[in-house]
């Protein structure tokens, strides 16, 4: 029972191995993809201001699919020594000799050139322990007194493929993370970052911010629930982001007709555009096809939705490098969106440090906003809602996207562009294409903040939004 | 090298690197996966992985390192490296860490078992799936999907106290759901539940499901509810079938009896909740009807096992007796900190997982009535059943579910088919409003609860019965 190191091998190395036993075993007519990923991973979870929490490890997964007389299985597994790699070959075309017939086999990924998409940190891939608690200690000396939460994560990930038909691809990235919250008196305050690098994780700056806003949202009032116009901040648009992705840009709920989208239609307000950009990641999905950025919507104007190569093959369209290990069952999502800025001109400029800007809004409610994108969508506000996160939203009907879900993190009234009283939270039930449809978008900052997904790989990330209207539908008391 | 050597191989290097407690688990982990689409195979997956992960706690610092090879260099440097991340943690100190008192355990366990599903020739398995869903599918459903899951975990668990135990348990489960499509929403149906019912024990539960024999009912009621109306908005009597009230109890009951959760463990993640230790013993959590235990000794459920990945023995407890709250989920360090005697709830869901409190089988014990009672005692009402949506905020409060159908009851008896059904509350106040709870109990199987940083999915039992509850607020949407 050995690893790679112990074996001398490369991940191309044993993608190649195992599509060779593949041929090996079943002949050369079986079709076979393999792909090999190392995966390293260490967080560092604080609570209560101390660290309780923290781990590291590393993983290797081989994942192989063979298509055998018209069959498919797969199978996986950790094990790569000469034994544990015969075995999985073994099992797996076993498999497939037993399955029913699979008429939509999709075909392998022909060979294609796949390009390095960058990224890798070797300061990052061989992180220390005292590396994070450090980032850590600079987060809970900056929340000032307060009590803080949160983690500090880094990942490094090493991945080839290997199939049949003659393709083969490798890579290399890195990611590191950081989200912490402060505490005062019940009240939070979030502050999250994703980045290549770790040393782009500035505990310092998070925690300042965490704490400013916790300070903001404390002695929250109830205001009734009801249809608000709303300024989200990042973290909140990434829910969004990660809801539309899911539900909306999925090829296989779009096969099935589950999904809003409808390429060609302006299903969104112009000063939408989104693309799912795999800058940083392994540059090949796991059916081996060439990640590349995918526009979905074009100012307004769906454009695309994510593919593997089964449901492209169903759409009649070509895979867009989104194969998955759980494709087959909840569809190809893209999982590294971006909402676009506003250019040059739109609303705001960089952002701004609170801890030496205060306020911009200058308002009764210091901390509330801490940059200078939120501060300019907040100014013009008559009245409305600044809500920081949300929080357990959950899909009522996916093809309408119809999404309840919570405010997390801080709300705050706002009144003639101030934010006057800090809110308690809200349930809210709303269709997220709707709040985002023609002539709801009433301003858009123009700097994206990268927010982690709780699978390191994926992020999520936009500027904060100001949209015309958000249908709360409950309040703190039920 | 057995796995029981391994283990003692990382305990005692981390021991030696500065640790005064350490355990390790190896786990051997098998797991198959098939589903179905309108009547053929969509994917058949296996899965087979086999690791070590060390736990180290030096000083007050827990540290945690876990590598996919169980050599006996590969070992050690597990538990060196534990012992680093744990020394590490002393960047950021907490309090002291005391672990309750443990006797030291050597034993064996396996969980029932009388058809082994890794036994199951794939390709029945693969007929029932198929037949399942053509079956929906020839009777009008636009979408029906299969699924069976299946789970053969062996783990080896070592502490330096002196524990040397080794557990199998064997998991799976399946079911059918039937998707109708309208123009603007959609309409889906489950049997028994969405992705189905899961347990502790062997392919007999999956037979005993007799997912064909289902599938043209709930393809009929996923037509119906297309044109069903829409279940009203107000205030109503509440009748809640067995299902759905399963993950009422495990959303707003299990994970607020969490005692990490409670201590702030989860405060920048999962959450905290509402419930203070302070009021252990006197808190009214709901009606005198509510009585709910913390029980992995059932046979057959899914929160079932012998020992937690603590080496403490499954014991059955109390969590709330009648309708006051008595007792909660904990491990050997958060129980030491509340004061308490006991852990017993703390499991990892992989070797590379760091071990941490999770629900057993937490659920009701049987009421007096039966499900025909509780409606033929209500004059105006609503019954729902099988989920489709859980939302619920970070301190465990403020739910709002989605059902996938419901019926009126007026005058003690069943009505009209509803669609789109909802209700909403607040936990506590909900609990004591039941009124009425059947003896019908179902130990309902959760499969995918997700907790922790990094991400682990846990499976839960929870035993539950139809049960009724006095004015709750339905029928909200967008």
């Amino acid at each position: 029972m050995t690893g790679l190191r112990d074996a001398g091998a490369t991940e191309l190395d044993v993608a190649a191995r195992v599509v060779e036993l593949v041929h090996q075993l079943a002949g050369p007519a079986a079709e076979a993809e393999a792909i090999v990923v190392r995966h390293d991973l260490a967080l560092t979870r604080f609570a209560n201001s101390f660290i309780h929490q923290n781990v590291a490890g590393s993983q290797v997964t081989v994942r192989l699919r063979v298509h055998v007389d018209g069959r498919t299985a797969t199978g996986g597994g950790s094990l790569v020594d000469p034994d544990g790699l015969r075995a999985l070959v073994g099992r797996t075309l076993a498999a497939a000799r037993l399955c029913p017939p699979d008429p939509a086999w999709p075909g392998l990924t022909p060979p294609s050139a796949v390009h390095s998409n960058g990224l890798l940190d070797e300061a990052t891939a061989y992180a220390e322990p005292a590396d994070r608690a450090d980032r850590v200690r600079a987060f809970v000396d900056a929340v000032g007194g307060l009590e803080a939460a949160g983690y500090c994560r880094t990942s490094y990930r090493s991945g080839a493929f290997a199939n049949s038909a003659g393709q083969s691809a490798q890579g290399r990235t890195t990611e590191a993370a950081m989200d912490g919250i402060a505490r005062t008196g019940g009240a939070d305050g979030v502050a999250r970052l994703c980045a290549g690098r770790l040393d782009e994780v500035d505990g310092t700056l998070l925690g300042v911010r965490a704490a400013a806003k916790a300070r903001a949202a404390a002695d929250p009032v109830e205001l009734p629930p009801g249809r608000y116009e709303v300024v989200l901040e990042p973290a909140a648009v990434a829910d969004l982001l990660q809801n539309l992705a899911w539900s909306g840009f999925n090829g296989k709920r779009y096969v099935e007709r589950q999904s809003f989208a409808r390429p060609g239609t302006a299903q969104f307000d112009p000063a939408v555009t989104l693309v799912d950009d795999p800058t940083g990641t392994l540059p090949f999905d796991l059916e081996g096809t060439p990640r590349r950025a995918l526009t979905l919507v074009e100012a307004g104007t769906t454009r695309a939705v994510a593919h593997d190569r089964r449901s492209a093959a169903a759409a009649g369209t070509t895979s867009t490098g989104h194969g998955t290990p759980d494709g087959s069952t909840f569809g190809p999502v893209p999982s590294n969106l971006r909402l676009l800025g506003a250019p040059e001109g739109g609303p705001t400029g960089g952002a701004v440090d609170p801890a030496t800007d205060g306020d911009p809004t200058g308002g009764p409610v210091p901390g509330a906003v801490v940059d200078a994108d939120t501060a300019a969508l907040v100014a013009p506000m008559t009245r409305g809602l600044l809500v920081s996160d949300f929080w357990y939203t959950r899909v009522l009907d996916p093809l309408s996207l119809v999404i309840t879900g919570l405010t997390r993190n801080g709300v705050w009234l706002v009144e003639d562009g101030v934010p006057v009283r800090a809110v308690r939270n809200f349930r809210f039930t709303e269709s997220y294409p709707r709040a985002l449809g023609p002539g709801t978008v009433l301003g858009l900052g123009r700097r994206p903040v990268r927010q982690p997904d709780r699978t390191d790989g994926d992020w999520w990330e936009g500027p904060p939004l100001r949209l015309a209207s958000w249908n709360f539908t409950g309040g703190a008391s039920g | 090298m057995t796995e029981f050597d391994a283990a003692a191989a990382a305990v005692q290097a981390a021991l030696d690197a500065g640790a005064r407690y350490a355990d390790a688990r190896v786990m051997h982990l098998r797991y198959e996966s098939m589903s179905a689409r309108n009547g053929d195979i969509e994917e058949l997956t296996q899965d087979e992985s086999l690791g070590l992960g060390v736990r180290a706690l030096v000083g007050s610092g827990w540290g945690f390192h876990a590598v996919p090879e169980l050599s006996d260099a590969a070992a050690r440097e597990a538990g060196r490296r534990a012992a680093q991340v744990a020394a590490a943690s002393a960047r950021v100190p907490g309090p002291p860490i005391t672990l309750t008192p443990a006797e030291p355990v050597v034993a064996s366990w396996a969980s029932d078992c009388a058809v082994d599903p890794l036994g199951v020739a794939l390709s029945d398995k693969g007929d029932l799936l198929v037949r399942a869903t053509e079956a929906a599918r020839g009777q009008g459903a636009d979408l029906a999907q299969g699924l069976y899951q299946v789970w053969d975990t062996r783990k080896w668990f070592v502490s330096s106290e002196g524990h040397r135990i080794d557990q199998h348990i064997r998991e799976c489960g399946g079911g059918i759901s039937a998707t109708s499509i309208g123009e603007h929403e959609t309409q889906r149906r489950s049997w028994p539940s969405y992705r189905g019912q899961y347990g502790t024990t062997g392919w007999e539960l999956v037979e005993s499901l007799d997912l064909t024999g289902h599938a043209a009912q709930i393809a009929d009621e996923s037509r119906a509810l297309l044109t069903a109306p829409q279940c009203p908005a107000g205030e109503t009597d509440l009748i809640l079938g067995d299902e759905q009230l399963a993950l009422q109890i495990h959303e707003s009951v299990g994970h607020a009896i969490e005692l990490d959760r409670i201590l702030g463990w989860e405060a920048a993640f999962a959450g905290t909740s509402w419930l203070d230790l302070a009021q252990l013993g006197s808190l009214r959590y709901g009606s005198e009807l509510m009585n709910v235990t913390i029980d992995p000794t059932i046979p057959g459920a899914l929160g079932s096992f012998g020992f937690d990945d603590e080496g403490s023995p499954a014991v059955r407890r109390d969590a709330v007796r009648e309708g006051r709250w008595v007792g909660v989920l904990a491990g050997r360090d958060s129980a030491a900190v509340a004061g308490l005697d006991h852990g017993g709830s703390v499991r990892a869901d992989g070797w590379a997982r760091l071990p941490m409190v999770r629900m057993t089988n937490v659920g009701l014990e049987p009421g007096p009535h039966t499900l025909d009672e509780i409606i033929a005692a209500t004059d105006d009402g609503v019954l729902m059943d099988v989920n489709r949506s859980w939302s619920i905020d970070d301190r465990r409060l403020n739910f709002q579910f989605g059902c996938e159908i419901a019926w009126e009851v007026r005058n003690g008896r069943r009505g009209r088919m509803l669609r789109n059904p909802t209700y909403t509350g607040i936990g506590p106040l909900f609990w004591r409003s039941m009124d009425m709870l059947s003896s019908e109990i179902v130990p309902w199987g959760t499969p995918n609860c997700g907790k922790g940083q990094p991400g682990q999915i846990g499976h839960t039992g929870h035993p539950a019965a139809p049960a009724r509850f006095r004015g709750v607020r339905v029928g909200v949407r967008a």
